[in-house]
């Protein structure tokens, strides 16, 4: 006698054809060449990376282009302790990244450094994949690592800690 | 300019793979499936329910006794599906049928390979397509067929 089943697999699985629209389609392919594009509004003259095609605050539309830097300030963190299939190993650091120029962090991951010393106001930069794989995908940001700058002071990110 | 206002478009897949505990009734079912088996259980009222449940639907008690029933059986109901979809269990035209095996009082949800439409019927007898390489799961039966 085999032994007795005591437990199957059932696997849930759902493919969706995913589009950024066209704003944040041309954002992507910049990225292809290490540009990082965001979106400024007309009226309040914030800066939208990665750009939406319209303000989110006033509710009109963003066309004009500015390419903003590949380096930032860290606004927040978030220190992650528990590991999921594909993740770095923990424990790791998942950043809100104001970029230089723009008005909204990005989410980012922090690596060559201990999860310890991150604080919000630590300057960092990004460090791309090698020229060659560089895609229109946010995977060619490998991740963020510290400048070594002077940390931003706290009053100058209250605005954005939150975003 | 193309490339200035084309939207981009790319696949993205949510999956999760849940591993279920199954417990000694639905273990004990899917046991004989990769036996190349088909049992149901005796409710209290000496009726086989089929596929088995651990309590009786109309008393609550434990259910204990198994009973073979089938492998063959008979069609209630079905439903033609003309076009099937990359998960179905068959890549051809096939129904989705209630079976009800021999020996059993109710019936299981499957697909059937009639060929064709015009071949399907309430009432028709249809007996399983057991896989060669059987792991233990409802897909051990690659589909009914009709009894020739
Ligand atoms: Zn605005």
């Amino acid at each position: 006698m085999s032994d007795p089943v005591t437990g199957i697999i059932t696997p849930v699985r759902l493919e969706y054809t995913y589009t950024p629209g066209v704003a944040a389609s041309r954002f992507l392919k910049r990225i292809a060449s290490k540009e990082i594009v965001g979106q400024k509004c007309p009226r309040c003259a914030k800066v939208y990376v990665p750009p939406r095609g319209s303000c989110p605050k006033c509710g009109v539309p963003t066309e004009e282009e500015v390419t903003v830097a590949d380096s930032g300030t860290v606004t927040t963190f978030c220190i992650v302790n528990i590991p999921f299939a594909g993740s770095v190993p923990v424990p790791y650091v998942s950043a809100h990244i104001l970029l230089d120029g723009s008005d909204i962090p990005l989410v980012g991951l922090l690596q060559e450094v201990a999860a310890e010393d991150v604080r919000m106001g630590m300057r960092v930069k990004a460090v791309w994949v090698p020229d060659e794989e560089l895609a229109p995908t946010l995977l060619s940001i490998k991740y963020f690592t510290p400048t070594g700058e002077p940390d931003v002071p706290i009053e100058k990110i209250m605005e954005y800690r939150d975003a | 300019m193309a490339e200035e206002t084309e939207a981009l478009s790319a696949l993205h897949v949510l999956e999760y793979n849940y591993t279920r505990s199954v417990g000694p009734v639905i273990g004990r079912f899917l046991t004989g499936l990769r036996d190349g088996e088909l049992l149901g259980i005796k409710s209290s009222s000496g009726k086989v329910i089929f596929p088995p449940v651990e309590y009786d639907p109309e008393t609550a008690e434990t259910l204990i006794e198994f009973a073979p029933v089938g492998p063959a059986g008979v069609v209630t109901t079905w439903a033609w599906v003309s076009q099937p979809r990359a998960k179905h269990p068959l890549q051809k035209p096939f129904a989705f049928a209630l079976i009800k095996p021999d020996g059993a009082d109710t019936a299981i949800l499957h697909a059937v390979d009639a060929g064709s439409e015009e071949a399907m019927k309430t009432g028709m007898r249809v007996r399983p397509r057991w896989r060669k390489e059987r792991v233990g799961f409802i897909t051990d039966i690659e589909c009914f067929e009709p009894e020739p």
